[in-house]
């Protein structure tokens, strides 16, 4: 690499550094506003028909990508997002959809997903897809999935992304939030998406 | 059988295409493939093995980079060390290996050539590639660039965003041209941004250890240093912290040998040097074709 390109890449990551601190707002989570692509999605919902992006737009949207088998990561952070959203105002807590994407549909059928997502409570949205469908979904948000060997028993683990992403109620990625950041932090950063838009 | 055919066929297809990427590899093959062709018109023959040693490395650069490997690449850490193993040290030293500019030069069409040389005589270029060849110069830059892009919030931008993966990419297979060319080009006193081959076995010695204690400190980290892969996802359920050690002992071993090895080639050519010295002229012996060495 020439001392050319050197300067390109330092040019880039303060050029990434300027946005950040352009909007004034310092989040928790990482911002992408502008680096990823707005929410659209074609999947299957609980009563097994066909949903898009239109469906839920108008509303803040908090995307995770997991399993209902996951033993850990799943279920611990869509408890943290229910807890998250309870830190709001109740008009606030009305204004956000958690979409829950199965990456798993062989085994989250529509009426699985439906008994799974429906103990987090109201707002928690379980979406599923063909494969086809999910393919097209995390390639856009850069992420993905892969399945492990199926045991005896014919249970298999499922490698997915960790990633929350929170689109505004325009459809706009805003943010990408770690399974790992406090509650608080969560719940201030979405209090702030829904304030900003 | 014919599942295994059809899914060695579509690893071929790029999980991101890339224009550029195919204009590159398909000038570096087509101006080899006529430059072969020109010295065997001419008269002179280019070993079969440096031809080998050539292809193989421009093949392996492009598979890493612009097929489905590069879909792995993106979402398992060691697969990603793999890819920069290749394009930093595997491809680019069996390019420099093969002394392929030669080659390559009298492969572009006469007139181009013609309209070029200018470029490749203007002081700005012959500075700036005295430069990059200075040894500290190229020690820092070859080292530096997997330190910089191992820095765990460089990293994940890198990851996360397509240009940057791209650049990081490409830096890292045109600094290893620069580096193994100013390793393995054929020694000529005083021609720009050469060095003897004793000083070129102390480069090799001195890039060997920052990336060898890079290496160790990834194998041993107790806590995951990358967290853009469980942000992302893996291609597969791998336990995170498997993928972060095999990712070190890539970033670790191989880098070592290649040194090792790199060594081995130049300790080849002092030795012929100084039979050489104590032979009768007439021995063509500068270009040392690789596999002789």
């Amino acid at each position: 690499m020439s001392l050319g390109s050197l300067r390109i890449v330092l040019g880039l990551l303060i050029g990434i550094f300027i946005t950040a601190c352009d909007q004034e707002i310092d989040w928790n989570s990482t911002d992408i506003s502008g680096i990823m692509p707005d929410l659209s999605l074609a999947l299957v919902n609980t009563e097994g028909a066909q949903v898009t992006e239109k469906d839920f737009t108008g509303k803040m949207n908090v995307v995770f990508f997991g399993y209902t088998f996951c033993p850990d990561i799943c279920p611990a952070t869509l408890a943290k997002l229910r807890m998250a959203k309870r830190q709001l105002s109740p008009e606030q807590q009305a204004e956000i959809n958690v979409l829950f994407v199965s990456v798993d549909p062989d085994r989250d059928t529509p009426e699985h997903l439906k008994r799974y997502i429906g103990s987090f409570g109201p707002g928690f949205v379980g979406l599923t897809g063909t494969q086809e469908q999910l393919q097209s979904m995390v390639r856009r948000y850069r992420v993905t999935y892969g399945y492990g060997k199926p045991d005896e028993y014919g249970s298999y683990e499922v490698s997915h992304s960790s990633a929350i992403f929170v689109f505004d109620p325009t459809g706009n990625a805003r943010l990408l939030a770690k399974d790992t950041m406090p509650t608080e932090a969560l719940a201030d950063d979405l209090r702030r998406v829904l304030e900003t838009s | 059988m014919a599942d295994v055919f059809q899914s060695l066929l579509t690893f071929w297809i790029p999980w991101e295409f890339s224009f550029f990427t195919v204009v590159f590899y398909s000038l570096a093959a087509g101006l080899y493939w006529r430059g072969i062709r020109h010295s065997r018109e001419s008269g002179r023959q280019i070993s079969l093995w440096r031809q080998f040693g050539f292809y193989t490395g421009i093949l392996l650069c492009y598979f890493v980079m612009h097929t489905e490997y590069d879909y792995y690449a993106q979402y398992m850490f060691f697969m990603h060390r793999i890819q920069h193993l290749v394009l930093h040290h595997l491809g680019p030293f069996l390019i420099a290996l093969s002394l392929p500019f030669g080659v390559l030069w009298s492969g572009i069409p006469g007139r181009i050539r013609q309209f070029l040389v200018p470029y490749g005589n203007a002081s700005f270029i012959r500075g700036s590639y005295r430069v990059l060849q200075y040894p500290p110069v190229a020690i820092v830059l070859f080292v530096g660039l997997i330190f910089f892009w191992l820095t765990p919030e460089i990293h994940f931008v890198a990851m996360l965003n397509q240009n940057l993966y791209q650049l990081m990419n490409w830096s890292m297979l045109l600094d290893g041209l620069l580096f193994w060319w100013l390793i393995f080009s054929p020694y000529h006193p005083g021609g720009v941004g050469h060095i003897h081959y004793g000083w070129r076995i102390l480069v090799l010695v001195l890039i060997m250890i920052p990336q060898n204690l890079l290496g160790a400190y990834i194998t041993f980290s107790e806590s995951m240093l990358f967290d853009v892969y469980d942000v992302c996802g893996r291609a597969w359920p791998l336990a995170p912290m498997t993928d972060q050690i095999v990712g070190g002992i890539m970033t670790w071993i191989p880098p070592a040998m290649m040194s090792v090895v790199g060594i081995l080639i130049l300790l080849g050519r002092i030795r012929s040097q100084a039979v050489e010295r104590n032979d009768p002229p007439g021995v063509d012996g500068q270009l040392v074709a690789p596999g002789r060495a």
